[in-house]
């Protein structure tokens, strides 16, 4: 810890795995060794540069990487996918949140959607390496947009595809019904969009299966001091950093983080724009 | 040497301030310092007492009649070093020192009219030298034992540049990205400029201090590993948890608290976006609610980011406010309003989410509470309701918890903070030290410097009397 005093993260790795989604290994030795399923960094690109939350999908203890999976949705998330293999970022904090809760439960029903398929295989993987049965569900817009799926079926025994415009697998959630119906399923891990997580969390409640949610709201600071993650779990108002990012589900006010995560939309559009016309027109 | 006048001037040299119609609209500094001539014009009020009482109210014992003679003898080189051999940050506690509470309260020349301007005559000297390059203390031989702190906030940086200066290898471990903690994240710039804060810390590592960013002990590290590593430890990780009062309708759009606020003000510059990629939304009328330094360099903050009515809600009066006088009159002559002796009791959101109104409920005072303030009674009936479309919560922070909740043995308060020994900065830890406002709750930059201090200090002893033990046992 005293030698590793000036640290450069470098992208050691990048992989486009569709278009606007792209895969970082970044070397990051220290953070590396600590980091656990369900954690998050927050990485800064350059000085004008925000802190990004991002959760992480590995980390390589003997190789000093993470990984993390990016899909470029406003200014930040499209500088970074613009860097290349070699380039560093200026920031990179972690490992952040309290790990997930990773135990032998049995059957584990792990639903993920859109990017954040990704870090969902990182606990998928841990409760497999743990000896649980694990389901997979995986899900996308599009056809296209569909990641991580071979990765997914190494750890999972069973795996489900399922896409909104049903051009691949099923067509949305409906296959959970099902399977929530005739299955014996012991806990409920789902990440990706926040309608997406509200759903399952209503199909698993009348059953009453643990229903674990990964949330990362509008963050600053990243380690409880700003409030900005504020989210309203069982009446009580919680910090994601801090107190989550996994909550239980059927306990999540969900409707209120959605307005919650639209708070800066207008200045998130013309940042985009700002950066569309470099910079030049403002 | 030419003696003090004998004839008293009772009126302090005024500092120039930026105009309020100009600075309500800019970030640059309100306080634009003193010239050479004003420094040592005020510097010449001075009446050397031999008593000193201005040196008791320093909580790092700044020889201040020593330095100002120094000024007034236009001997600026020496009188900085004086300053310096008790305090590393001058350029920041000339700015943000409560003097009028300290070394200005028991001025002998207060008595009779203003006290000597001691701050702004730390902040001229230290000026002075950042203008020319820093001076470099020479430094005891390396002792070949190493300190850990955590946090690079006053606390932190006080204590660092002590055991360096003694010949301790110090590494600081900073969460954030940038060191300085309150200064950099807190203070808004038109108080402190960053470029002192970053010239100050500079300072800190070319005494030989690391700094490392992005490092969160008990996420990271634990105390314990930092202990494997170390020959001791120093928590100086400050009070950044933000408070709210849990009331209808607080997590509506548009209302932030004072932490989160200045944030993305202070430490990302959101008020340089889109330049800077951190947003913030400021609407026109805005309210924030409490009576601190923070809730008013909040108000300054939103009014400099174009807000049309800035309103402090204060629940107790202006006499009880925990503010400098001096803000509190910066924040008027800039045109922030207040509303004393008023309580939010929910907020009222629109169709979208955002809060359009908060409900507030009119107080009177009762007898003196805990603090010593009276305490503020709702009055039954009292609600009323103000339009708003920001709302900034600025009722103070409690104490970071990362590290207590990762940390086996340390005894906390059900405050949160830690507990020390008063003197010596002990905590119930074995070789783990704490100060600052993880231990007191929030307060100055300047008493988190004096724990700083006094923990460098014990941590000092401590370790000299482990190497004789050694010796001992070895001889």
């Amino acid at each position: 810890m005293k030698e590793e005093a000036t640290s450069l993260y470098r992208i050691v790795t990048k992989r486009e795995l569709v278009p606007h989604i792209n895969l970082f290994e970044f070397s990051a030795k220290e953070i590396a060794v600590k980091t656990r399923p369900g954690q998050f960094i927050i990485l800064r690109v350059d000085e004008k540069g925000e802190r990004v939350p991002l959760t992480m999908t590995g980390a390589d203890p003997e190789k000093g990487t993470i990984t993390v999976v990016c899909h470029e949705v406003g200014k930040s998330t499209r500088q970074l996918g613009q860097l290349k293999e070699g380039d560093c970022i200026l920031d990179l904090l972690g490992p952040l949140g309290k790990p997930a809760e990773i135990e032998k439960f049995g059957t584990v029903l792990c639903i993920g959607g859109g990017v954040m398929v990704a870090p969902l295989y990182f606990q998928a993987k841990a409760f497999h390496e743990t000896g649980n049965t694990v389901i997979g569900g995986i899900g996308a817009r599009t056809e296209n947009q569909l990641i991580f799926e071979n990765e997914m079926r190494e750890v999972c025994d069973e795996l489900y595809v399922a896409t909104d415009d049903g051009t691949r697998g099923y067509k949305g959630l409906g296959f959970l019904e099902g399977l929530l119906k005739e299955r014996k399923i012991d806990r409920v891990i789902t990440m990706g969009p926040v309608l997406m997580m509200k759903k399952v969390s209503e199909l698993t409640r009348p059953y009453g299966i643990p229903t674990i949610v990964n949330l990362i709201p509008i963050m600053v600071d990243g380690m409880g001091m700003c409030g900005a993650c504020r989210v309203t779990v069982g009446g009580r108002t919680l910090f994601a950093c801090v107190d989550g990012p996994d909550f239980d589900g059927h306990q999540v006010d969900f409707e209120e983080l959605m307005i919650r995560l639209k708070m800066f939309t207008p200045q998130e559009k013309l940042a985009f724009v700002f950066q569309e016309e470099g910079g030049r027109s403002l | 040497m030419s003696k003090p006048k004998p004839k008293i001037k009772k009126e302090v040299v005024s500092m120039p301030k930026q105009d309020p119609k100009e600075r309500s609209h800019n970030f640059s500094e309100v306080a634009l310092g003193y010239t050479r001539q004003q420094a040592v014009a005020e510097a010449e009020r001075c009446l050397q007492c031999v008593k000193a009482p201005c040196i008791n109210g320093c909580p790092v014992d700044v020889d201040i009649p020593a330095f100002v003679n120094l000024v007034r003898e236009r001997k600026f080189d020496e009188a900085i070093r004086k300053v310096k051999e008790k305090n590393s940050l001058p350029a920041i506690c000339g700015r943000v020192c409560p003097q009028e509470e300290q070394c200005q309260a028991s001025c002998t020349l207060g008595k009779v009219g203003d006290p000597v301007s001691v701050g702004r005559l730390e902040r001229f000297l230290a000026d002075w030298e950042r203008e020319r390059g820093y001076e470099i203390p020479r430094k005891s031989a390396s002792r070949g034992r190493s300190v850990a702190i955590v946090g690079a906030g006053p606390a932190g940086l006080t204590a660092a540049a002590d055991l360096a200066k003694l010949g301790y290898e110090v590494v600081i471990f900073e969460a954030l990205h940038k060191p300085g903690g309150v200064l950099i994240y807190g203070i808004p710039e038109f108080r402190l400029p960053k470029k002192i804060v970053e010239a100050e810390a500079e300072y800190i590592e070319k005494l030989g201090v690391t700094i490392k960013m992005n490092a969160i002990i008990g996420r990271l590290y634990t105390i314990n590993e930092l202990l494997e590593q170390f020959d001791a430890v120093f928590i100086g990780t400050g009070a950044g948890l933000p408070r709210f009062m849990r009331i209808p309708g607080e997590n509506l759009c548009g209302i932030y608290s004072a932490n989160e606020f200045l944030i993305r003000v202070n430490l990302m510059k959101a008020y340089d976006f889109p330049k800077y990629a951190t947003p913030i939304y400021v609407g026109e009328k805005v309210a924030v609610i409490g009576g601190g330094n923070s809730a008013m360099d909040s108000a300054r903050c939103a009014l400099r980011l174009g807000a049309k009515e800035v309103k402090i809600v204060y629940r107790r009066s202006r006499q009880e406010m925990p503010t400098r006088a001096e803000e509190v009159e910066n924040a008027e002559e800039e045109g922030i309003k207040f509303k004393f002796l008023s309580n939010p009791v929910r907020y009222f959101g629109d169709e979208r989410g955002w809060v359009k109104g908060m409900e507030c409920i009119k107080m009177e005072l009762g007898e003196p509470d805990e603090s010593g303030r009276r305490r503020p009674i709702p009055i039954k009936g009292s609600e009323f309701i103000i339009d708003v479309d920001t709302v900034i919560v600025a009722i103070g922070n409690t104490a970071n918890p990362l590290i207590q909740r990762t940390t086996e043995g340390l005894e906390v308060t059900k405050w949160g903070t830690i507990v020390v020994d008063e003197e010596t900065g002990k905590t119930s830890k074995e070789r783990v030290y704490a100060g600052g406002d993880v231990v007191s709750g929030v307060a100055t930059v300047i008493s988190a410097m004096g724990a700083g201090k006094r923990a460098a200090c014990s941590i000092h002893r401590h370790l000299l009397r482990k190497k004789r033990m050694q010796q001992r046992k070895e001889s």
